[in-house]
């Protein structure tokens, strides 16, 4: 199942980022994977979260613009290939990846899980399930 | 064979004119007399009543009315008929502290309507013709003028509104688009990306261009004409005064014949407020003879202008102005190239972006550097950053070919670009001579 991720436009500046997880904080909302993109002016941060509406309600009372987007979860196998064996099944489904980024799936024992944004999710998301690879929900992510 | 879409009136002697002129002006002015307590103020303090308007030779003893007047009188203050009998309004943007509304009776609306269908009759339009209206529809007065225009016309309406240029070209290529209705700016572009899509001159059925609402040059009139395979006629209007069509262009592409059977142009020295005469370069005055609801007497546009009343090769015997280059008081000179922030609002505009700017001209080793500053909008904000840099690089093609010069554009977070009460400080000249 693909979860929301929210993307928040930056101007690349000292202090625009802590701005941002100043509001993230003061609402309480809970950070579950984060990213940065970069260019000479502005960036953008891409950030699981466990409400984006919320998120972004708060965020754009406070003048950033932000965006919702679907993205695929999917755990990585913790042995050498783990990561080239996923992007295997996504290269044999014919599927472009505009970009990836990972986080610690579990606490306890520190399994990685990798985000995936793909042009077309819904379809991405049926290509991948035939091939038997395991696309996480938000329930085993959310901890 | 030269068309006319109103042929007794547009061909009309001077004489003739001038009847229709006397007639009308001395009706409006009862008219505004009785309806304004504005207009009846001014009269008074000039020591006028109605009847020392005899005719249009009398004009110029009207007082004028200023731009300024338009924001004290706001909204309704100008309203020169009954709520009921007004069917509509239009605005400009309103984001550079200047906010006009302008009203319409369904009177006003057909005498502007027929001013656009002449328009797009000059430039060869008739009922066999598909006419793509791609002026943004909506307050901005572009797309409803030349909608209702070209339905005058006849032709076969394309109402598109402005944006999403991939499905302007399907459209001119599926519905076979023999005309095209848009700002200068956003047919360069139209015309920019067709040739990306392989499509040259020949291949594009287009043959007339009706481009107006802000400043351009020869040199891009040629260039459009050349990549769209058209003839581009220049068009001219202001929402206090109605909106496009107040002015255009005819076959000899040589001045913009103003509809003078309904706005009457003056040209004044703007530091005396004297009438100069014909030729003479000058501020442009407006008056409106028969428009209800917003009858603007006298109205100072501030543009910059040239009257020519030698006959026209097209047969029209109606005055033609030259096109005017922007407004007196906020042009900038860069690189020695005249820059006016209503050109760099309205590619802001054509390309989705709010009015939210600032223009920041410095001098770096001797050579003056154009930053033009824009606040993202949740509407142009995408996830993708390879979609963001060529959106900003549309921008910088777009003020390219409205400026002829570079300017680099900067995105900045909603709201940081500082808002004022009256007038915006849109430009930041940091260069010390």
């Amino acid at each position: 199942m693909s979860i929301k991720q929210i993307s928040v436009f930056l101007v690349n500046k000292p202090g625009t980022l802590k701005n941002m997880t100043s509001v993230l904080a003061a609402n309480s909302i809970d950070m579950r994977a984060i990213s940065l993109a970069e260019t000479d002016e502005f960036g953008i941060a891409r950030i699981v979260v466990d409400d984006v509406i919320r998120a972004r309600e708060v965020l754009e009372d406070s003048d950033f613009v932000a965006s919702i987007n679907s993205v695929i979860p999917v755990e990585i196998p913790d042995t050498p290939g783990g990561l080239d064996k996923i992007l295997g099944d996504f290269a044999a489904a014919n599927i472009n990846i505009q970009y990836m980024y990972s986080f610690v799936l579990s606490k306890a024992d520190g399994t990685a899980g990798m985000i995936f944004r793909v042009n077309d999710t819904a379809s991405a998301e049926a290509k991948l399930a035939a091939r038997g690879l395991k696309i996480l929900t938000w329930d085993e992510i959310k901890d | 064979m030269e068309r006319y879409y109103q042929k007794e009136i547009e061909t009309a002697s001077r004489e003739e004119i001038t009847a229709i002129q006397d007639e009308k002006l001395v009706r409006q002015v009862k008219h505004v007399w009785e309806n304004v307590p504005f207009y009846r103020k001014k009269m008074e303090e000039k020591g006028l009543t109605p009847d020392d308007i005899k005719g249009i030779a009398d004009l110029h003893k009207l007082p004028f009315i200023m731009k300024d007047d338009l924001k004290e009188q706001y909204p309704y203050g100008l309203l020169a008929v009954p709520l009921k009998d007004v069917v509509r309004i239009h605005s400009t943007s309103g984001t550079t502290g200047k906010r006009v509304v302008s009203f319409y009776t369904q009177h006003d609306i057909d005498l502007w309507d027929d001013c656009c269908a002449r328009a797009i009759t000059a430039a060869g339009g008739t009922d066999e013709d598909v006419c793509q209206v791609s002026y943004g529809f909506g307050l901005f007065t572009g797309g409803a003028g030349l909608n209702g225009g070209s339905h005058k016309v006849g032709c076969l309406t394309v109402p598109m509104s402005s944006g999403n240029t991939d499905r302007q070209i399907m459209f001119i290529m599926d519905m076979q688009a023999t005309i095209l209705c848009c700002t200068p700016s956003y047919a360069a572009y139209l015309g920019e990306r067709m040739k990306e899509l392989g499509y040259g001159p020949d291949d594009i059925p287009l043959k007339a261009g009706i481009f107006g609402a802000e400043a351009w040059s020869e040199e891009m009139r040629h260039s459009i004409e050349e990549t769209l395979g058209i003839k581009a006629y220049d068009i001219y209007g202001l929402t206090e005064i109605s909106g496009p069509g107040v002015a255009f262009e005819c076959s000899a592409q040589d001045g913009m014949h103003v509809n003078e059977d309904h706005f009457v142009p003056e040209i004044i020295d703007p530091k005396t407020g004297e009438v100069l005469p014909d030729g003479e370069q000058g501020e442009l005055v407006f008056t409106c003879l028969d428009k209800e609801a917003f009858p603007l007497i006298r109205y100072r546009t501030r543009d910059i202008c040239v009257l020519n009343r030698e006959p026209c090769s097209c047969g029209r015997t109606h005055v033609r102005m030259r096109k005017p280059m922007g407004r007196t008081d906020d042009m900038l000179i860069i690189r020695g190239v005249n820059v006016f922030p209503s050109q760099i609002e309205t590619v802001l505009l054509n390309n989705g972006y709010a009015a939210n700017y600032q223009i920041i001209v410095d001098r770096v080793n001797n050579t003056d550097t154009l930053e033009v500053q824009v606040e993202m909008t949740p509407e142009m904000f995408t996830d993708n950053i390879g979609e963001i840099s060529n959106r900003q690089k549309i921008l910088v093609d777009g003020l390219r070919s409205m400026l002829g010069l570079k300017a680099k554009v900067t995105l900045v977070t909603p709201k940081t670009i500082a808002r004022s009460e009256g007038k915006a400080v849109r430009v930041i000249d940091k260069r010390k001579i």
